[in-house]
């Protein structure tokens, strides 16, 4: 049906190379009203560099976009936005310390006799915000208010414009699943005023749930068009691969080598809580053992995690490992026991990105061995080197600013930089976040490797399957405190959720 | 076959003649190194003054001292490239340090007032005597210094102040210190020994040569050999994962702050020597602002992170010799401020992405 209207926006033959790298050749994208596109690939498939040239980020080597029927060459986002092409980028880009409405209608206050009109501007942001369904009190400020309003807010602000397209760069990332649920009755609303949106996104779950069609990208190029009904998840995954992969039975087999015997308690926490942040948890790790955290976000789970690390000072409980109390000041206390840890905000937490690969991976190994033994150029090198290969991190060389790398592999130089340390508990908060599925599954073997080595691992996702699939034992909470733990084969997916949504089990 | 189209159509250029795109790329590479524009200024400036001042190049050695336009440029420049070398370090943090001037006069009234010194003519031979020795009144006054770094650090690194609101309470204090001090006025030293810091020759050189060399070689060597380079990097950047990445983000900010005063302490010893007196009032005004503008030359951004010592010492010699050269050429001193200005404002524009985008863009 689709077919017989004229695309809204028809993307030909877009060509972009950056100094070593070809990130697009010969991509492609047809977009019609009222439909919910989703753009589909591997980390470094070209997706991101995709979406730049169309909102006027990076202007193409060659190729055409054609927007109802003209040619466009956006300059800058905002010239985009102005041809009617907008943009919700992954990270909220807005000013959390202004008022919702000013973050609606900043750089373009409505003003009366020279002087901004508040008062409209309340009105309007009001009334934006209605139509996404959403009734909060737009002068306070956007801090205020949790992620997934937040989100809206950057898209109340898209909308402002007449725009025809509307582009979500990894809008549900950090939304829990209710949050995810009210964002895509916004999107429906929207397509049913005929709006063409284009998003994308790493889960095939939500592909499913909400798009009409489906491009997938590979290598840069436009691997295909599909329907989204007529395309099996195994099918895309494939065609997203570019190989015969069945990911998802494949990772089955890897967890497949049962649970193997693990040894004594390494660490063990005793009603560690904070105030406002967790309720008291209590927490057992065995070495080798792969312990998995579930739960929404916000649950807790990240929480714990930053006590167990010292991210954050506990306000209550205690710390043993290997039977001795220990107290954690800050990370550096941590990481003297053996513990690593790899946040699940890698832009804003774990990478330096203006800092090369080879400088970030030693960067906690260097730390540890203090600031006068410095790690001699070739051994860093080495380990550089050596690090890369087997993990099979993609970068030009050992020397290019993590910066440029895609999120999957700077996730591997940061899970490298622990790995360097050597460590005896390795805290992976939501490793995989945001990463294609190859990658992904390359971590995840990575890590059940580790801990059959003896490594003791805390797995924290919000991809329920995941930690199902590979955790030895695995502690499910809710609303800031631990509601139950189960072993292996104790629970399956359905009934783990009943737990998570708290409708007992 | 499509991406063979693809390569075709992005690199047009046939496989057999690839060396014209390599020379541009030698040559853009640089371009490119961060010190190639600095290097520029400095070596235009020089230009500029090899033709409109006469004997400009001129060295002549007189009672064993080497005398010269150069000589004279380096000499005046050393408070302010030691002043650059601790500004660096700071700026590399994302912070900023404008109390260098106050601790640039308190640290030189401290060492005035304690040396303070008399000369008593003991059988026709005159003898110079301090108030107290020497070494004791230095290392007093490079304690001052000391502390006052530790204040701004604890500021910065412990209280959570916006560096440049944590130095502005030093930049006002210091120097009010060093005028209670001294009663606002000035205190002239009597003792010969003191003078050599700021006017004495070693191996034909000014003294204050070898000491801002000392300073830059320690400096440097603590950057490259030890892991201090890269911590400050990893802190500037992105104080949060470097703090989860096991670093002492708080010590390592503190420290800059005490080695930035530590520098202006010196900087204090060589401009008092070398006028033989504590001007609380006027010595070290807005060194600060020179510090920080020699960074900036230098290549170094305000944002922190990556930084360069030998850009920033560059930086230092632009401003020396453009104060130099503006004198020489005879320009009124009402006219100075402006030619200066403009001066800065061509090398900062110079380095400016911004800038060359738009050229860019319009050629």
């Amino acid at each position: 049906m689709v077919d017989s209207l004229r695309p809204v926006l028809e993307v030909t033959g877009i060509h972009k190379a950056f100094p070593g790298v070809k990130a697009l050749a010969d991509a492609g994208l047809r977009l019609f009203p009222g439909e919910v596109h989703t753009l589909m690939g591997q980390n470094g498939a070209g997706k991101s560099t995709l979406i730049k040239v169309l909102t006027g980020v990076y202007q193409p080597d060659a190729g055409s976009i054609v927007l109802e029927g003209r040619a466009i060459s956006p300059r800058s986002t905002q010239d985009a936005q102005n041809l009617g092409i907008s943009t919700v980028y992954q990270e909220v880009n807005l000013c959390p310390n202004l008022s919702v409405a000013e973050n609606i209608f900043i750089g373009r206050y409505p003003r009366r006799f020279g002087m901004v009109d508040w008062r409209a501007m309340r009105r309007e942001a009001a009334a934006l915000l209605e139509r996404l369904q959403i009734r909060v009190d737009v002068s306070r400020p956007l801090a205020d208010y949790p992620l997934a309003i937040q989100q809206m807010v950057a898209i109340a602000r898209a909308l402002n414009t007449q725009s025809r397209v509307l582009i979500l760069d990894e809008p549900t990332s950090s939304l829990d699943e209710a949050e995810v649920q009210m964002l895509f009755s916004v999107l429906r609303r929207l397509r049913e005023e005929g709006m063409a949106i284009l998003f994308v996104t790493h889960f095939l779950d939500q592909t499913y749930a909400i798009s009409d069609r489906i491009t997938v990208m590979r290598n840069g190029e436009r691997e295909g068009e599909y329907a989204c009904a007529e395309l099996s998840r195994l099918a895309l995954v494939n065609k997203m691969i570019g190989a015969p992969a069945d990911a998802e039975h494949a990772a089955d087999t890897v967890a497949a080598g049962d649970a193997h015997a693990h040894g004594d308690v390494f660490l063990r926490a005793r009603g560690i809580a904070r105030k406002g942040v967790l309720s008291p948890v209590d927490l057992e790790l065995r070495r080798g053992e792969l312990l998995g955290l579930a739960g929404l976000l916000g649950s807790g789970r990240t929480e714990t995690a930053r006590l167990l690390f010292g991210a954050d000072r506990a306000d209550e409980g205690a710390i043993e490992i290997d039977g001795k109390q220990v107290a954690f000041a800050n990370p550096r206390d941590a990481i003297a026991q053996g513990i690593g840890f790899c946040s699940e905000d890698r832009k804003h937490e774990g990478a330096i990105l203006a800092l090369s690969v080879r400088e970030n991976l030693i960067l906690a190994l260097q730390a540890r061995q203090g600031i006068f033994r410095a790690i001699p150029f070739k051994r860093q090198q080495q380990l550089a080197t050596d690090y890369v290969k087997w993990l099979g991190i993609k970068t030009a060389s050992i020397e290019t600013p993590i910066g440029t790398l895609s999120g999957g592999n700077q996730q591997k130089v940061l899970l490298a930089r622990w790995l360097a340390t050597d460590p005896r508990l390795m805290i992976l908060d939501e490793p995989t976040r945001g990463i294609d599925v190859r990658a992904k599954q390359e971590i995840m073997d990575y890590v059940s490797n580790l801990c059959r080595k003896g490594m003791s691992i805390l797995f924290i996702s919000s991809e329920l399957p995941e930690v199902l699939r590979v955790s030895d034992r695995m502690v499910v909470m809710r609303d800031r405190k631990a509601c139950g733990e189960y072993r292996r084969g104790d629970l399956d997916e359905t009934s783990v959720l009943h737990v998570i949504a708290g409708e007992g089990a | 076959m499509n991406a063979r189209a693809t390569d075709a159509a992005v690199q047009p250029t046939p496989p057999g003649a690839p060396s014209q795109p390599q020379a541009a790329a030698a040559r853009a590479a640089w371009f490119a190194h961060p010190l190639a524009r600095p290097l520029g200024a400095l070596v235009a400036l020089l230009l500029v003054d090899a033709f409109l001042v006469p004997g400009f190049f001129h060295l002549e050695v007189k009672e064993g001292h080497l005398y010269g336009a150069i000589v004279d440029i380096l000499n005046r420049a050393a408070p302010l490239m030691l002043a650059a070398l601790g500004m660096t370090l700071v700026i590399a943090t994302r912070g900023i340090d404008i109390s260098v001037g106050a601790v640039v006069a308190l640290s030189g009234t401290v060492s005035a007032m304690l040396i303070g010194g008399t000369m008593v003519v003991n059988n026709g031979t005159p003898e110079y005597v301090a108030n107290t020795p020497m070494a004791l009144a230095l290392a007093a006054s490079l304690g001052v210094a000391l502390l006052c770094g530790l204040w701004n650090g604890v500021l910065v690194a412990g209280i959570k102040l916006q560096p440049i609101v944590a130095t502005l309470i030093l930049m006002v204090a210091g120097r009010g210190l060093a005028q209670l001090l001294t009663d606002g006025q000035i205190v002239t030293v009597y003792y010969k020994p003191f003078f050599f810091l700021g006017s004495g020759y070693v191996a034909g050189l000014p003294f204050s040569l070898f000491v801002v060399a000392a300073v830059f070689a320690v400096t440097l060597l603590l950057v490259k050999k030890t892991a201090l380079g890269l911590f400050i990097q990893a802190v500037g950047i992105n104080p949060v994962a470097a703090r989860l990445a096991g670093l002492r983000t708080a010590t390592l900010i503190t420290f800059v702050y005490v080695f930035c005063s530590a520098c202006a302490g010196l900087a204090g010893m060589l401009i008092t020597s070398n006028i033989k007196s504590a001007d609380a009032n006027n010595a070290g005004l807005l060194l600060e602002l020179d510090a920080i503008l020699a960074v900036t030359l230098g290549g170094t951004s305000l944002a922190g992170g990556k930084f360069s010592l030998v850009g920033s010492m560059i930086g230092a010699l632009i401003i020396q010799t453009l104060t130099y050269t503006i004198y020489s050429l005879g320009v009124p001193p009402e006219v100075n401020m402006v030619v200066k200005s403009i001066v800065v404002f061509v090398v900062c524009i110079s380095q400016s992405s911004e800038f060359r985008n738009i050229l860019r863009r319009s050629a």
